[in-house]
């Protein structure tokens, strides 16, 4: 493995900050593997961004939009009845419900979008699962007056058609993918396909911390003020940082966010929460750092990959369309390795009881993404003495899921 | 000497192109891919891309991802597929074989055990399509001690810069992707692929071999014209799927479809 040297590392995980390397390695983990025809976009991309990553100009015009067009910052809300009720720490929920679009997706696709204008492209294209980041793409492809398809899993176009509507409307062409599992990993196969044929004229926005260097670091650099505001606030509001960080994982996006800015910070343990399906044992999940998956390689990255003995990939199992993916962000592999983070899983069942609970304690309604790591919080939480203080990203908003819930609850609208 | 090179210069000497099919192995089905490798052979096939199944061909269209599908539902794995190299060797010891497929089969089971496996059983050459040289650091070693060429893409957006990177790594014959797409998409331009291919010429001495977009005889004798390999997959792999619930007619119309270019290329 290698990290970066740093001469005097201020904490045990200052190397952290170092990566990814000029390759895009988070050690043994990222990377560039894509087929040639991409290599010249993806190296047109890293300049463009490098070059404008620590350009005032730029973050400004990225500040302006995630204040005026977000709504940002979001709020940092104590859920006191809901501590209460868990009889142990503190609970506040990083407000990600709240912004433009519903979830904390729309950072990052404000941040591309900017990108994509720079480079001039007409064209946008974007994957998605529960379709959130399919919304945020077309949201701002609206916005700035960029075609957008969407590419998105047939299962999961049956299974959000709230969203896929709601991409409709905006203006977004979507397009459901039959092949393979008719899921997250097929779309963005799909919109890899389109991107290699139509490299000249369409900017790709790739919705996690995952795909081929430089998403994984651009992606988590335009979430990452997730964290930076949470870390701001809990000194405001708690008084010093919190014990604890709980985010979901999927491809992992809302929990670099939230988790980067934190890293350096040795008392602030982290959880990322994937989705355990009927439960890690069983096999039917999605949750490739929890199981301890084999390393892999998929959709340009080296990361932990659920497949098989022969390497193909694995049929994953989720309620949450938005998880259901059998790979996951290659920084988030490393931060497993070097002990950064704690990965665990929960299973569909206590997701739907921690979405329940949420929602009659403290009258907000999660995505049921966000409810995974709701679902450790309810583990953790009771655990801890009440004078300790635990922050979760409440990534996004549920109003999508009630349709799932209420087919769960045996009603039919 | 490695088959390729052995391969090449001999049709170098002879003043003919490399005619170069590809096909799935283990569609339809597993027992069936030995066989269309020697029909390959007979209808002129100079080196035989073997296709490594993958549950996720991102770089593939709609015709070789259902390839792949067919053979997996066929529970075709890597090293049933290097058992077929094994049995095609028992008849055949002058035809290149190259294993052409993606990573993730190969990481899986060891880069080091899949480079002394694909030796032994007399695999010439390994196509990663998504590892491009910047990522065989690991690979291309051990690829190398054992004789067997990596051989990489070049694609029309490809900088000069990164081409000359991928002519030093190459190995084998460098395979020019004929047009921005997926494999079996349209149909290249010949004016076009000849554009591409001159500043390459004076890069390597390697073989310049052309895929995607090869359909007939006619884009084979146009390519081959320029080239010095013909790489054609998706219109066999259509015929395969014609057939698939006659499989004893595939061998006839593989042959068929590759005589048709063999004749026009050497006309």
């Amino acid at each position: 493995m290698t990290v970066s040297a740093t001469p005097t590392p201020k904490t045990k995980f200052s190397d952290l900050t170092q990566m990814p390397d000029a390759r895009g390695h988070f050690g043994p983990y990222g990377g560039r593997f894509v087929s040639e025809t991409l290599s010249f976009a993806l190296d047109e991309l890293e300049k463009t961004y490098l070059s404008l990553r620590d350009d005032p100009e730029f973050q400004a015009e990225f500040d302006y939009d995630l204040a005026h067009y977000v709504g940002r910052p979001s709020p940092l809300y104590h859920a006191k009845r809901w501590s209460e009720s868990l009889g142990g720490a503190q609970i506040w929920l990083k407000r990600e419900d709240l912004n433009h679009t519903g979830a904390h997706k729309v950072n990052n696709t404000i941040g591309q979008a900017l990108l994509a204008k720079k480079t001039g492209k007409p064209r946008i294209i974007a994957e998605t699962g529960a379709g959130q980041h399919g919304v945020a793409s077309a949201t701002v492809a609206a916005r700035l007056g960029l075609e957008c398809d969407v590419y998105m899993g047939a299962a999961d176009v049956e299974r959000q058609k709230l969203n896929v509507y709601r991409m409709h409307l905006l203006g977004a062409r979507v397009i459901p993918v039959e092949s393979g599992t008719r899921t997250l990993k097929d779309a963005m196969n799909e919109a890899l396909r389109d991107w290699v044929t139509n490299v000249d004229n369409t900017f790709y926005i790739i919705g996690t911390v995952a795909g081929p260097h430089p998403y994984p670091l651009l992606v988590r650099d335009f979430n990452a003020v997730v964290g930076r505001e949470a870390r701001r606030q809990s000194l405001e509001q708690i008084g010093r940082l919190p014990d604890a960080l709980i985010a979901c994982v999927g491809g992992g996006s809302n929990a670099l966010g939230l988790f980067y800015p934190f890293v350096e910070d040795d008392g602030v343990a982290m959880y990322g929460v994937e989705a355990g399906g009927d439960g890690v044992e069983t096999g039917r999940h999605a949750a490739p750092l929890a199981s301890n998956a084999p390393r892999g390689v998929l959709h340009g990255n080296r990361t932990y990959l659920m497949s098989d003995e022969a390497g193909q990939v694995s049929d994953t199992h989720s309620i949450s369309a938005g998880l259901d993916y059998p790979g996951v962000g290659p920084e988030h592999a490393l931060w497993k390795d070097v002990g950064r983070v704690e990965y665990v899983a929960a299973n569909d069942k206590e997701v739907l009881e921690a979405f329940r609970e949420l929602t009659h304690m403290e009258g907000i309604m999660p995505a049921l993404e966000t409810a995974h790591a709701l679902a450790h919080a309810k583990v953790l939480a009771p655990t801890m003495r009440t004078d300790q203080h635990i922050v979760v990203n409440l990534s996004g908003r549920g109003d999508k899921d009630i349709m799932t819930v209420a087919k769960l609850d045996g009603i039919e609208f | 000497m490695n088959r390729i090179d052995q391969r090449f210069s001999e049709l170098k000497q002879q003043g003919r192109k490399a005619l170069i099919p590809y096909i799935t192995a283990g569609d339809p089905a597993p027992q069936y891919t030995v066989g269309f490798m020697h029909a390959l052979v007979e209808a002129g096939a100079d080196v035989i891309e073997l296709g490594v199944p993958f549950s996720d061909p991102m770089a593939d269209g709609p015709v070789i991802q259902k390839a792949c599908e067919r053979a997996l539902k066929q529970g075709t794995r890597l090293v049933d597929l290097l058992q077929m190299v094994k049995e095609f060797r028992q008849t055949d010891t002058t035809t290149p074989v190259v294993l052409m497929g993606y990573l993730n089969p190969i990481e899986r089971i060891g880069y080091e055990n899949f480079a002394d496996q694909a030796a032994s059983v007399g695999v010439d050459g390994v196509l990663i399509v998504d590892m491009p040289p910047e990522e065989a650091e690991e690979i291309g070693p051990l690829l190398k001690s054992r004789d067997l060429a990596a051989i990489f893409l070049v694609a029309p957006t490809t900088s000069h810069q990164r081409a000359a990177t991928i002519c030093a790594h190459g190995e084998g014959y460098l395979y020019y992707v004929s047009l921005k797409g997926v494999t079996g998409a349209a149909t290249l331009n010949a004016d076009d692929v000849a554009e591409h291919l001159a500043p390459l010429r004076e890069m390597t001495n390697l073989p310049l071999c052309v895929g995607f977009g090869i359909r007939d005889g006619v884009t084979a004798a146009e390519v081959a014209k320029v080239a010095d390999g013909v790489i054609v997959g998706s219109a066999l792999v259509n015929r395969i799927a014609e057939s698939v619930d006659a499989p004893e007619t595939i061998p006839g119309q593989l042959k068929s479809v590759l005589a048709e270019m063999r004749s026009a290329m050497d006309a």
